[in-house]
């Protein structure tokens, strides 16, 4: 299976099993709509030419001889042999990453928030010490031989219940000490109460911190309102500013939120660069259709051009060097992640889960409230995760999602969200289709992005090498 | 070559033969 496409006047095909991606001419492009034919033997060498009149017949013979080629060095057209890896087929997946929602309660009323302002649809809640220390206990005792743990501060708003997550740090700390893990730990935040203490807390203690803003100020202010109704915009970008002006080289991102009432996201991207943010994300708002701000099938023409106007000028930007980083542009070609992480997705249910601050556990943050989807409490004793459950989170992949085993994407997006496709379709096998629409596109941009950027560098190389030579002969 | 360009080789196959990833060396 390949996928061709042009975009930013690249023209570009992926090898889908394999992962290999070629730049190609016209030439190539062209012969490439037939050549799946000619390859299984329906359509013969001189037949193929006679439908490509528009080439030369030296430049096709050389094209198909490239092709050839490639194809036979296992560069096109590869088989997906992936589902019969032992290692794929025995994995016994243990938690590694936990979501602590340590608030059930937020100090903003942004109009989209998935949990209701904070609090899931349910009471108002902050979690106690004692049910995050359980939640930590959890994650070292069941994370088998994973020295790599990850703890992220979610909710509602976490800096509402900052006691406890300062304390959970340093219990952390503790923990990973005594059973040779190493915890990671995240905060999710809408700003409002960074004060200089937490900043330095903030930037001392966590390997990644999400700062939520959706971009221009009018933007910022029709979705993201403070109790009082007024925009949050003026309030948090100053806090915003100070946290990564202190934070050195340490991870964070600047993720901001688009709806259907401002699809020309890219403005407020480069909005987030005008104010001097280096890592940045936009997401699509995800929500039931009758909101008046949700995301329909008539915006995705706008939304995918969007993509690709942001991609134009953002690959110019990685040609001359620049630190800016869109997080849903950043591909790496010459690894990635390994396949098997690339077949299982996100771990939700398995490797991830999330913690009310009840002590409830879901299969991850989106789950929260569903009461379908509650696996236990943390406070249980000899608590046991149902066997049933984690296996249907475990066993959906993309080899078990009908929509997935053809479509391009499949090994950078990994399946997508499981919460999505139960929300929109009543089954996390079946993919929500406008966020695989978005998806696709995005991975278009991201790898003409890296093959404007190789490209480029390439022809430097060459450039500089030819002028050595010149000087070598002068 | 002349009409095709490779960026980047199987790296999918590459990696199948050989859990410490993040939530979503050598």
């Amino acid at each position: 299976m390949i996928h061709k496409y042009m975009l930013n006047g690249i023209r570009i095909a992926m090898d889908i099993n394999g992962g290999s991606v070629h730049v190609i001419d016209e030439v190539t492009f062209d012969l490439l709509d037939h050549y799946d034919e000619y390859r299984k033997g329906n359509l013969d060498e001189a037949e193929l030419y006679l439908r490509l009149p528009q080439h030369s017949l030296e430049e096709l013979k050389a094209s198909l001889e490239e092709v050839n080629t490639l194809v036979a060095e296992g560069l096109l057209y590869t088989e997906d042999t992936y589902q019969d890896l032992e290692v794929f087929k025995n994995r016994k997946p243990v938690v590694k990453a936990l979501c602590l929602n340590i608030a059930h309660d937020c100090n903003l009323k942004c109009k989209y928030c998935f949990a209701s302002q904070g609090d899931f649809g349910g009471a108002k809640a902050l979690m106690s010490l004692e049910v995050g220390k359980k939640s930590l206990e959890y994650l070292a005792l069941n994370s088998g031989s994973r020295k790599n743990l990850e703890v992220d501060f979610f909710g509602g708003e976490p800096l509402m219940n900052f006691d406890v997550v300062k304390a959970l740090v340093l219990y952390g700390d503790e923990l990973g000490a005594k059973y040779n893990k190493n915890f990671r730990f995240t905060i999710t935040t809408n700003g409002v109460l960074l004060d200089d203490k937490k900043i330095d807390f903030i930037n001392e203690h966590m390997h990644n911190a999400v700062l939520s803003l959706d971009g221009r100020k009018k933007v910022n202010d029709d979705m993201r309102l403070t109790l009082l109704d007024g925009g949050s915009y003026d309030v948090i970008v100053p806090k915003f500013k100070k946290l990564v002006e202190r934070r050195g080289n340490k991870s964070y991102h600047l993720r901001g939120t688009f709806t259907r009432n401002a699809l020309d996201f890219s403005e407020d991207v480069k909005h987030f660069k005008d104010l001097g943010f280096v890592h940045t994300s936009m997401e699509p708002v995800v929500s039931a259709d009758e909101n008046p701000y949700a995301i329909k099938e008539e915006d995705l023409p706008q939304i995918l051009a969007e993509y690709e106007k942001l991609a134009v000028e953002y690959a110019d930007m990685k040609v001359n060097g620049d630190p800016f980083t869109f997080f849903h542009f950043m591909v790496d070609l010459s690894q990635g992640p390994c396949v098997i992480k690339r077949i299982t997705g996100c771990g939700a249910g398995t490797e991830y889960l999330c913690i009310t601050p009840e002590g409830d556990i879901y299969p991850c943050h989106q789950f929260v409230g569903n009461d379908a989807y509650k696996m236990g409490n943390i406070l249980t004793e000899n608590l046991t995760l149902p066997e049933e459950m984690r296996a249907t989170f475990r066993d959906a992949h993309i080899y078990t999602k009908e929509d997935c085993k053809t479509c391009f994407s499949k090994f950078y997006c990994s399946g997508g969200c499981h919460a999505n496709a139960l929300n929109f379709n009543g089954d996390i096998h079946k993919p929500y289709k406008l966020g695989c629409e978005m998806q696709r596109k995005r991975l278009e941009c991201s790898i003409m992005i890296e093959a404007k950027r190789m490209l480029a560098a390439a022809e430097a190389e060459e450039q500089e090498s030819a002028q050595d030579e010149k000087v070598l002969f002068l | 070559t002349k009409h095709i360009k490779t960026l980047t080789k199987s790296t999918l196959k590459k990696s199948a033969a050989k859990g410490e990833c993040q939530t979503s060396a050598d």
